[in-house]
C-alpha cells in the first residue's frame, strides 16, 4: 500500500532518478567515510571542511569557474593541511573554528560581489538534490567508485591507525600518510555530499548515520554496514517524502537521520545496561 | 675500550637464556646522544642489556625514557653514537620487539572489541579488507590466552577495567614471538590489586619466554622483585646499575631532586618512600 502507483510515479521524472542515483552514491561513501570520521574524532574537522568549501564554491562562481571545482579544491587543500597537522588537529577546535569563520566571511563577500550567486547560495548552503544533472550523477559515480576502491585498499591499516596509532606505527603502518590520504578522501566526500544536503547540513549524512552506527555495535565491519544503511535510508525516505510534500529533500534527510539517531540513543541504554548487568554478575562469582 | 660497563657484567642474578642467542646483547648503546627540537634529551648513553634481562627505566618526567624506547624501536634516530638491537641497527616495524605504549584516555573510550584490537596487532599492517586468516585468529587466541584475557575478549576495550585493558595491550605486544618487550609505565593509574596482577603477568612472560624486558616506571617498589638492573637517567646521562647501587637514598634523591628514603622491611625487601 505504501508503494502505491503514486509513490512509484516518482521514477518517471528524470530529475528524481538523478536525485536517487546521486543521493544513494553519496550516502554510501558518506556512510563509510563517516564511520572513520567518528572513530578518529574528526567530526568538527569534517564540518569545518564543508564550510571552508563554501568559500571555494562561491569564489569559483564569482570568478566564472565551475562551482564544484572550487568546492573540491578548497576542501581538499584544507583537508591536506589538517592531515599534515595530524594528531594536532584533535582538540584544536578554536583554531579550526577561526578558519571556518574566516571562510564563511569570504563566502559572504563573494556572494555580495557576484550577481549570479543569489540563486546558487541556498543550494550551496542547503543542497539541491532535485537539480542534479545526469553529468553530475556520472561525476558522483566516478568519485564514489574511486573512494570505495581507495577505502577498500587502505581499510585494515586505516582502522589500525585510527584505533591505535602508536601500535600501528610500531608495526610499520604509515600512520601519517594514511592520515593525509584519509583527509583527502573526506574532503572529496564532503564536496560530493554538499550537492545533496549542502554545506550547513553536512553532519546529517556524514556524522549522524555513523554516530548512530557507533551506538549500535563495537564491530567496525558491522558498524560500517549500519552507517551506510542509515545514510541511504535517510536519503531515500527524504526523497520519497519530498515527492509527496513540497519541502526541500535535505530538510527531510536531516530530520530522518536525526530521528534515527534519537531513536537508537533512547532505545540502546536498555541493551547496554542488560549487558553490563550480565558482566557484573560474572565478576560477582569471584569471591 | 669496547666494554665500558663498569663492573656490572659480573652480576650473577642475570637470567641467562639458553643457546647461543645470549651471545649477542639484546640492546647495546655506545656513546649515544639524542637531541629533539633543539634540546639535548640525553647524551653519553653507554650500556649493554643482555638477552633475557629485565631492566627498569627510571627517571623523572621529561628525562627521555619514552624517547629511549622510540630509539630502540627505530622510530627516532639518535643524534650521535651507535645503537644495536639484537645485533642489528634499529628498524621500524621490527616484529621481534613488542611495545606496550603508555595509553592515553582516547583508547580507554574505544568501543572496539578486545579481540579485534589484538587482531589488528597481527594483521593491521596488511593492506586491503576482509576476514582474518585462520592462522591469524589462532595467533590472536594464543596471545589473549597467554595474558588471561580470553574471558573478556568479546567486550569493548573501553568497558574493561584498567587491569583488564593492560592485559589486552600486553597481549597485543605478544602476538609475535617477541624477543624484546618494552613496557611504558604499565602500572600507571592501576589499583594495587591490578598492579600486583600485572607485575605477576610480566614476570611470568619474562621467565617463561626468556624475553628481554624493559619497563619504564616511576615506582620501583612493585617491580623490585622481578627486575635485574636499573637504567637510570641521572643529569641527562642514562646509565645502568644493579638494584643495590640504584636503590640508595642519596642516588634516588639526586635523581628525582627531592628527598627519598630507602627502607628495608622485616622480610629484607627494599622499599622506597618519598620523604
Amino acid at each position: 500500500m505504501f508503494f502505491s502507483a503514486g509513490w512509484l510515479g516518482i521514477f518517471e521524472y528524470a530529475f528524481m532518478r538523478n536525485a536517487f542515483m546521486a543521493g544513494t552514491l553519496v550516502a554510501v561513501t558518506a556512510g563509510i567515510v563517516g564511520y572513520f570520521v567518528v572513530l578518529r574524532r574528526l567530526a568538527f574537522a569534517g564540518h569545518a571542511l564543508a564550510h571552508i568549501g563554501f568559500a571555494g564554491a562561491t569564489g569559483a562562481v564569482f570568478l566564472n569557474l565551475n562551482l564544484f571545482v572550487g568546492l573540491a579544491v578548497f576542501t581538499t587543500g584544507a583537508g591536506i593541511a589538517m592531515g599534515i597537522l595530524g594528531d594536532k588537529v584533535r582538540g584544536r577546535d578554536v583554531a579550526i573554528g577561526t578558519v571556518l569563520a574566516l571562510t564563511m566571511g569570504l563566502g559572504n563577500l563573494f556572494l555580495s560581489l557576484s550577481t549570479k550567486l543569489a540563486g546558487e547560495a541556498t543550494s550551496i548552503l542547503f543542497g539541491d538534490l532535485l537539480a542534479i544533472s545526469w553529468a553530475q550523477v556520472q561525476l558522483t559515480l566516478v568519485f564514489a567508485i574511486g573512494t570505495l576502491l581507495v577505502m577498500a585498499t587502505i581499510y585494515r591499516p586505516l582502522l589500525f591507525a585510527s584505533v591505535d596509532p602508536e601500535m600501528a606505527e610500531t608495526r610499520g603502518v604509515p600512520v601519517r600518510l594514511l592520515g593525509v590520504l584519509f583527509m583527502v578522501l573526506l574532503a572529496l566526500t564532503v564536496s560530493q555530499a554538499v550537492q545533496v544536503v549542502g554545506v550547513l547540513l553536512i553532519f546529517s549524512l556524514l556524522i549522524t548515520p555513523a554516530a548512530t552506527a557507533h551506538l549500535l555495535t563495537s564491530r567496525p565491519e558491522i558498524g560500517i554496514v549500519y552507517a551506510v544503511g542509515f545514510a541511504v535510508a535517510s536519503v531515500w525516505s527524504g526523497l520519497l517524502l519530498a515527492y509527496q510534500i513540497p519541502w526541500p529533500p535535505s530538510a527531510f534527510i536531516t530530520l530522518i537521520s536525526f530521528t534515527l539517531y534519537l531513536g537508537v540513543r533512547l532505545l540502546i541504554p536498555s541493551f547496554t545496561m542488560a549487558r553490563q548487568r550480565s558482566a557484573q554478575s560474572n565478576l560477582q562469582t569471584v569471591p | 675500550m669496547q666494554q665500558p660497563n663498569d663492573g656490572e657484567s659480573d652480576d650473577s642474578s642475570v637470567v641467562s637464556t639458553p643457546q647461543s642467542r645470549a651471545a649477542i646483547p639484546a640492546i647495546s648503546f655506545d656513546n649515544v646522544a639524542m637531541q629533539r627540537r633543539g634540546r639535548l634529551v640525553w647524551s653519553m648513553a653507554t650500556f649493554s642489556i643482555k638477552q633475557g634481562e629485565c631492566v627498569a627505566l627510571l627517571g623523572p618526567n621529561g628525562s627521555g625514557k619514552t624517547t629511549m624506547l622510540r630509539v630502540i624501536l627505530g622510530q627516532l634516530t639518535p643524534t650521535a653514537g651507535q645503537v644495536t638491537v639484537l645485533g642489528a641497527s634499529p628498524q621500524p616495524g621490527n616484529r621481534a620487539i613488542g611495545l606496550v605504549p603508555q595509553r592515553r584516555e582516547l583508547i580507554s573510550e574505544l568501543s572496539i572489541r578486545s579481540r579485534d584490537l589484538v587482531l589488528l596487532g597481527i594483521n593491521g599492517y596488511r593492506w586491503g579488507f576482509g576476514r582474518a586468516r585462520p592462522a591469524e585468529l589462532r595467533q590472536m587466541a594464543r596471545a589473549l590466552q597467554a595474558v588471561g584475557a580470553l574471558d573478556f575478549a568479546d567486550e569493548p576495550v573501553g568497558s574493561l577495567s584498567g587491569g583488564q585493558q593492560q592485559r589486552v595491550f600486553i597481549a597485543q605486544a605478544l602476538v609475535d614471538d617477541v624477543q624484546v618487550l618494552l613496557l611504558d609505565e604499565p602500572l600507571a593509574s592501576l589499583d594495587l590489586k591490578s598492579q600486583h596482577e600485572i607485575v605477576a603477568l610480566i614476570s611470568a612472560i619474562h621467565r617463561s619466554r626468556g624475553v628481554t624486558t624493559l619497563i619504564v616506571t616511576h615506582d620501583l617498589n612493585p617491580m623490585i622483585s622481578i627486575i635485574d638492573r636499573v637504567l637510570y637517567f641521572l643529569d641527562g646521562h642514562p646509565r645502568c646499575g644493579s638494584i643495590a647501587e640504584v636503590v640508595n637514598a642519596d642516588l634516588l634523591s639526586r635523581l628525582y631532586g627531592t628527598a627519598i628514603h630507602v627502607l628495608r622491611t622485616v622480610d629484607g625487601d627494599l622499599f622506597i618512600r618519598g620523604a
